[in-house]
């Protein structure tokens, strides 16, 4: 029993990360049309920016000060750089898709080598407060307590993002943008803004992703936003584009088949089970869980 | 082209100038002119598949075209679409295109431009789209869509209003209906009517331009061009009763 709570509960955690990934990169797929194969580098910019702040401001002496302070300024650092990205290389190839893919890939690739050729392809140790890497015991489960703040943060921006869809007018212009941009121009209205806005929201929620991603594993690596982007992508697919209620679902299955599969059957097996779950979503319903409603 | 007399009467609202459309490799609009007067309805008549959607869209830019659009004498061709439809200028599409994620109310909310929207104007002509304010779009019927999609375009104090076959698909109850609204509108706003019902352009419409393989093949009195039953059958295939 402890050791399925165990599994159920870390299950949810790793949903939390694949959620935050996926919930932007729906957003903006669903709004825009881009497909944004750098928005794994987003949670990189994140976390590296986490870790450096975390390693070099000890004059804050407290680690959770520390630690609080230097994950908002990696939020931070993770919406500039996905504001740039958009307002400087999406923008431009507006309605040009191919050029977008191409642009995206070359930018996680490069991006990715930067962050290699920089700190290197080492893993680094990520500073966490102390009572993060303690446990409550839950139904005889010893449960690591990051896993509450990955699936508080998770529900927070879940909570936030329907709060933002559903009672703004910006919200209200995505929603509707998803379902049919052109005539959301025709209405007088600058979608444009909504993309950049969108964008940036997506690079807040994936540097978050890369801010408890390093607590979740310990540590950071250059290709650990590329590495969680592939499953965002499968999350995303299965909840429905642009959907962000049907990817937090999504991110639920995703999370704890893989914990389950990897735990009751073999160890890797988790991955493969989660490719044959898309597979069956896309033969039963191939817009996904949720269609292709921004809801 | 064939030309009657009495096309102009005002000073024109929009002047379309040699307008090009391609889509994909086709030639779709081949220089494409015409006036619409200021007030009124200019209807937009043509065969299916001639280019009249296409000359609508291309107006509010929408697709990529070439050429000139004068709107209230200015040069309209190089803004983008927001920031023509900014202009006064409201839209009406053919196949409705509201948004049926969003409930009723939100649909009108999103297209609130002006400070002070008109929404008595709005549940006058529309009295059911208050009714059925929380219900989703995406339930209503056909009808209930179209005028969802009209009372979008009536919400602002538009200047001219693009109206795009308002009629096709609804029963002939509902095609009165509407009718008997855009005649309302007329008195409020310039139109530029695409319409397939004879008997509609012929209730509502002063001009008439009419588009054949691209090209504007004919412009003048609305009255006097439905009165000249070979013409019409020769330029949209259809007979007048």
């Amino acid at each position: 029993m402890s050791t399925f709570v165990l599994l159920t509960i870390t299950g949810f955690g790793l949903a939390a990360m694949y959620f935050l990934i996926a919930s932007g990169l729906s957003l903006i797929y669903g709004l825009m049309g881009v497909l944004n194969f750098a928005h794994g580098l987003f949670l990189t910019v994140g976390a590296y920016s986490t870790w450096w702040f975390g390693t070099h401001l000890t004059g804050l002496g407290n680690v959770t000060v520390r630690y609080l302070v230097s994950a908002l300024i990696g939020l931070c650092v993770g919406a500039l750089f996905a504001t740039l990205v958009e307002l400087l290389l999406i923008r431009p190839l507006y309605r040009r898709h191919i050029e977008q893919v191409l642009v995206t890939v070359g930018l996680g690739l490069a991006g990715t080598a930067l962050v290699q050729a920089i700190w290197g392809q080492d893993s680094r140790p990520f500073v966490t407060p102390k009572w993060m890497n303690e446990t409550t015991t839950v139904l005889g489960a010893h449960v690591p307590n990051d896993r509450w703040v990955e699936i508080g943060a998770a529900a927070a921006v879940l909570v936030g993002l329907e709060t933002f869809l559903r009672r703004t007018r910006y919200g209200l212009i995505v929603r509707a943008g998803v379902e049919n941009r052109a005539m959301v121009t025709a209405l007088g209205i600058d979608v444009r803004k909504a993309f950049t806005l969108v964008f940036a929201l997506g690079g807040i929620a994936a540097a978050l992703a890369g801010v408890l991603s390093g607590v979740y594993f310990s540590t950071i690596d250059p290709t650990q936003g590329t590495n969680l982007l592939i499953f965002a992508f499968i999350v995303v697919v299965i909840g429905g584009l642009g959907s962000i209620g049907g990817s937090a679902l999504a991110a639920v299955v995703v999370g704890l088949l893989q914990q389950y599969v990897n735990y009751y059957a073999s160890s890797g097996i988790g991955d493969m089970a989660v490719i044959l779950l898309l597979g069956l979503v896309l033969l039963a319903r191939p817009r996904g869980l949720a269609g292709a409603f921004a809801t | 082209m064939s030309a009657l007399p009495a096309v102009q009467r005002t000073r024109p609202l929009l002047s379309v100038v040699d307008l090009h459309v391609y889509l994909g490799q086709s030639h779709v609009l081949q220089g494409v002119s015409f006036d619409v007067a200021d007030g009124g309805v200019t209807a937009l008549l043509g065969r299916n598949g001639v280019g009249k959607t296409t000359t609508i869209r291309a107006i509010l830019g929408l697709v990529g075209r070439q050429g000139r659009i004068v709107y209230g004498g200015d040069e309209i061709q190089s803004l983008a679409t927001h920031k023509i439809a900014r202009r006064e200028i409201g839209y009406v599409p053919e196949d409705r295109d509201v948004f049926a994620g969003l409930t009723v109310d939100e649909n009108l909310k999103l297209a609130e431009r002006d400070a002070e929207p008109r929404y008595g104007l709005v549940y006058e002509l529309f009295p059911e789209l208050r009714e059925r304010g929380k219900q989703r779009t995406g339930t209503l019927s056909g009808g209930q869509q179209q005028m969802l999609a009209i009372a979008r375009a009536l919400l602002n104090d538009n200047r001219l209003l693009l109206v795009d076959e308002p009629t096709k698909g609804l029963a002939p109850r509902l095609v009165t209906e509407v009718a008997r609204v855009l005649e309302r509108v007329a008195e409020l706003a310039t139109i530029l009517l695409v319409e397939q019902n004879l008997g509609v352009v012929r209730k509502l419409a002063r001009d008439a331009v009419v588009l054949d393989q691209g090209r504007v093949v004919h412009a003048g009195s609305a009255p006097a061009f439905l009165g000249q039953p070979e013409l019409v059958r020769r330029l949209l295939s259809v007979s007048v009763a």
